[in-house]
């Protein structure tokens, strides 16, 4: 193994974003390592779906750095960073409604595809191998998740627990290094949760995919995660275990708002 | 079938499988649907996988008649354990896959288990958890590894692990598995299916290889079964019906089986095989009725129009035809238009296009439900049948199917009434007994051979024979009106909007029933009417939901007012459940018959409550959730009366 493969996948140093007056992220760093599951929790407009968007490249930091595999990537367009092997999901379902659970998961194989004009109008050949071996991995993630029933139902019309699913199963099917989950089960009943976490879980376990979430469900966070990293107003103010981060007293005052006068 | 199952070389299910091996190899056996895509694996493919299974156990120190419990939905892989097991002279105790623990522990601990094929993580979860109790079971062999990459039990065995033990094994012993069929006898036990029991424990119904090869191909004959036949295997492998279908019949005639990628596509599934040859019980194909009646209620008022005119013209001719009728002639020349419109169609999309002959069994089929499919052209047929007889008892013949009988017995089969209107049969199917459980051999098997059903039925003059009833649900109401809860139930579960339904009256003035709401087609109905609802519970106690039901009942009055014996049992008060009756809470039986006796005793308050004189009444149930843990529900339940349906003069 290289030393560079040794290494973590994300390093995020120093990390400052500004929105006009607004510092959503001041000087944050974070690291994430091979194999983890992270999660990313503080409180409501504490910056984690910024750091989220600027780890996928939407957001470009004003100062700081972002190395993905050891390299500096800090001003990739977001189609360059999924291209490296980061895929996410959103905090507000982003699917596209008209299209068939099958269509949408593989609008996630798109980076996959190569693609020639006329060999794919006319389906021959490459294409056609392409697309078959496209749809086999589809198939796979299909089968994982346990969504065979619907696979040619749109997607608008599935129940949320269902959508957000799905939306998962589009970030799978790029076979990313990387999978940023916004708030995976914000508005699921206690069910749904249980079966997502389950998933989660076992897309770490079974692909070995690196895991950065963002959750507000403590309960959930502690049970997944093997490390939780905390940011309140733009800053990160404790990483470490959940056991350790549980105790922390700046964690504390953060959540039950001691200590902001 | 050309075989002669009576010699030796053919007496077992290893030793016929074998032969379709080397007769057919390259001949699919069993299709599954896995990743999108119907897979296909041949005669050839069953036999070496049963192999490699087989050995693999043999290298675990496997001994002729131990137990191998096999759980899961319907997969090639849990077939091919069912062969393997057989082939090493043991005994497969097929479970169903969504037993809670409980009952999975009394039939493993009964059974006597020293191993488990499994499909999943659900299955193993379970067993690990009654492990400590069942000390004989040594070891959980599980095919889906998915979410069992952190368990570290050493009882646990990937079935490839044993797969790949078995050729290990085989390299030491290449004759053992060939040495082994050929020790086994048609006498041998073939498999022990636990009944559900609608009273008490589960009982192990033994069978013999001769008494499913000999029952399953007389029925095969009877009903000319051919080896192009499609079969889709979608119901519970612990259930014996499944074990004749996809896996006797199977290998006797040689024909495919499919099965099906989840248990939520089945219907989906069933539209993409096209099965030739179908069974389902009546509650399956109540709910294909339901199916088809909620998308018909959301079609636009013309095409319901003409869908309703021709299916109403379809029941009036079957049934016509049904009571030996001539139908009159302006129905008969629009029927071929129906065909071509709605029934056809109608066929296709439920994926009965290509059946040659379906079957309802296991209960009383309300007569709507089985007149509305023969109308749209589907042969089904109602078949007689249980565990101990090794499934077939009577089949109504082509050409000769009534609406109030269930056939004529199949060859070999012998039937008579007792003096107490039981019906008994003796047949080469008879089963050897219950395992571990003489007493209760004793109290089913008479002198000389005879079997009592349990059913109470005669035979008419022509020699079909008719079922009224369980022989101890047939009762009187206080009045000494002959009532049949069943039949009436039966009725009302004709509506769509009607899952389950319990009648009561026995040594009571009057009948009443007690009614599961439809969550499908309810919920369908009240969103059409803009009648919001939160709940099951919210929903069932609406007053227009009674209003339906009500009509419901009185449509179940007025036909019953047609039967000069049970014209007298009319429903006169009814109440919606507030809940659904489910089998984990053991009010009905994984098979779904209600359980009267318990029903009657759980809900004992709002039984009394029918025959008082308030119109409400208050409820407090136990629920079991999936995972095992109990809650209560309180609701409170109104009640509704219902006037009976008077003759018009």
């Amino acid at each position: 193994m290289t030393a560079e493969a040794a290494g973590p996948l994300l390093e995020v140093e120093g990390v400052s974003v500004r929105f006009g007056a607004l510092l959503a992220l001041s000087g944050v760093s974070l690291n994430v390592q091979r194999g983890e599951i992270l999660a990313i929790i503080g409180p409501n407009g504490a910056g984690k779906t910024t750091l989220l968007n600027v780890i996928s490249g939407f957001y470009h930091p004003y100062e700081g750095r972002i190395l993905f595999e050891g390299r500096d990537r800090t001003r990739l367009s977001p189609p360059d960073v999924a291209e490296l092997g980061v895929a996410r999901t959103f905090q507000n379902v982003a699917l596209f409604k008209g299209m068939s659970v099958l269509d949408n998961l593989m609008t996630g194989r798109l980076l996959k595809m190569g693609g020639h004009f006329l060999l794919d109008a006319i389906w021959w050949g490459p294409a056609r191998r392409q697309e078959l071996a496209n749809r086999a991995f589809v198939e796979r993630v299909i089968d994982f998740l346990e969504i065979q029933s619907i696979r040619k139902t749109p997607a608008g019309k599935l129940p949320y627990g269902l959508q957000k699913r799905v939306e998962l199963g589009r970030a799978l099917a790029a076979e990313p290094k990387l999978l940023l989950l916004d708030e995976p089960m914000a508005g699921m009943n206690v069910e749904e949760k249980e079966d997502m976490s389950r998933f989660i879980l076992d897309v770490n376990g079974e692909f070995g995919t690196t895991i950065a979430l963002i959750e507000h469900d403590m309960g959930v966070v502690m049970d997944i995660s093997d490390r939780v990293a905390v940011l309140d107003y733009g800053r990160k103010i404790a990483d470490g275990p959940p056991e350790h981060v549980r105790k922390d007293a700046a964690v504390l005052d953060a959540y039950l708002g001691a200590g902001h006068d | 079938m050309k075989a002669d199952v009576t010699t030796r070389e053919q007496d077992t299910f290893p030793k016929l499988a074998r032969v379709n091996a080397q007769r057919m190899p390259d001949r699919v056996a069993i299709r599954e649907k896995d990743y999108g895509i119907w897979q296909s694996t041949t005669w050839g493919d069953y036999l070496a996988q049963a192999r490699a299974i087989a050995l693999g156990l043999a290298s675990l120190g496997f001994r002729r008649g131990d137990k191998v419990a096999i759980v899961g939905d319907n997969r090639p892989q849990l077939y091919w354990a069912v062969l393997a097991t057989q082939a090493l002279g043991g005994v497969p105790v097929p479970l169903y896959q969504d037993s809670i623990e409980k009952e999975m522990e009394y039939i493993v601990d009964h059974a006597e288990a020293r191993f488990a094929i499994v499909e999943d993580q659900e299955q193993v979860d379970k067993l690990l958890a009654l492990r400590a109790r069942c000390p004989r079971l040594e070891t959980i062999v599980y095919d889906d590894p998915r979410g069992l990459r952190a368990y570290r039990d050493s009882c646990l065995l990937s079935l490839a692990e044993l797969e790949e033990a078995g050729r290990k094994f085989e390299i030491g012993h290449p004759t053992y598995f060939d040495d082994e069929v050929a020790r086994g006898r048609g006498e041998d036990v073939a498999i022990i299916c636990y009944t559900s029991g609608t009273t008490g424990v589960p009982k192990g119904a033994m069978l013999s290889h001769r008494n499913l090869i000999v029952t399953a191909l007389n029925a095969a004959r009877a009903e000319n079964l051919q080896a192009d036949e499609e079969i889709l295997s979608y119901l519970p492998m612990a259930w014996v019906g499944d074990h004749v279908f996809s896996y006797a019949q199977a290998i006797l005639v040689a024909f495919a089986i499919n099965c099906p990628e989840s248990a939520a596509t089945v219907l989906h599934d069933l539209r993409e095989i096209g099965p030739t040859y179908f069974f389902a019980p009546p509650r399956i194909w109540e709910s294909l009725l339901t199916t088809v009646m909620v998308r018909i209620e959301d079609c636009a008022w013309p095409k319901r129009k003409v869908v309703g005119f021709f299916l109403a013209l379809a029941q009036d001719l079957e049934r016509a035809r049904l009571a030996g009728q001539r139908p009159s002639g302006w129905r008969r020349a629009l029927y071929p238009l129906g065909r071509l419109l709605v029934y056809g169609p109608l066929r296709d999309n439920l994926g009965l296009r290509r059946v040659r002959r379906a079957y309802t069994a296991g209960e009383a089929i309300g007569p709507e439900i089985f007149v509305f499919f023969r109308g749209l052209g589907i042969n089904v047929k109602q078949l007689y049948g249980m565990t101990e007889a090794s499934v077939f008892v009577t089949i109504q013949r082509d050409g000769e199917v009534r609406l109030d009988s269930v056939g004529t017995p199949i060859e070999d089969v012998e039937l008579k009434i007792s003096p107490e209107g039981e019906v008994l049969y003796r047949s080469p199917g008879v089963f050897q007994g219950y395992f571990k459980n003489e007493e209760a051999t004793r109290q089913v098997m008479l002198e000389g051979g005879w079997m009592r059903s349990g059913d109470a039925g005669f035979l008419d003059p022509a020699g079909h024979l008719k079922i009224i009833d369980r022989a101890k649900d047939v009762t009187r109401l206080a009045g000494g009106t002959i009532f049949a809860p069943k039949y009436v139930e039966n009725k009302l579960k004709f509506s769509p909007y009607v899952k389950e339904a319990v009648c009561i009256g026995q040594d009571r003035p009057y009948v009443t029933a007690l009614v599961n709401i439809d969550l499908t087609a309810v919920g369908n109905w009240a969103e059409r009417r803009g009648i919001a609802y939160t709940s099951y519970t919210d929903l069932s106690q609406k007053p227009e939901i009674y209003e339906l039901i009500q009509q419901e009942v009185e449509r179940v009055n007025r036909s019953l007012l047609e039967d000069e014996v049970l014209k007298g049992a009319q429903i006169r008060k009814f109440l919606i459940l507030h809940k659904e009756l489910d089998p984990d809470d053991e009010e009905i039986t994984r098979t779904r018959k209600v359980r009267r006796g318990y029903i009657g005793q759980k809900y004992a308050a709002l039984i009394e409550a029918l025959y008082g004189d308030r119109d409400r009444a208050q409820v407090e149930a136990k629920v079991t959730y999936e995972d095992g843990r109990t809650g209560t529900i309180r609701a409170d339940v109104r009640i509704r009366e219902v006037g009976a349906a008077q003759a018009v003069r």
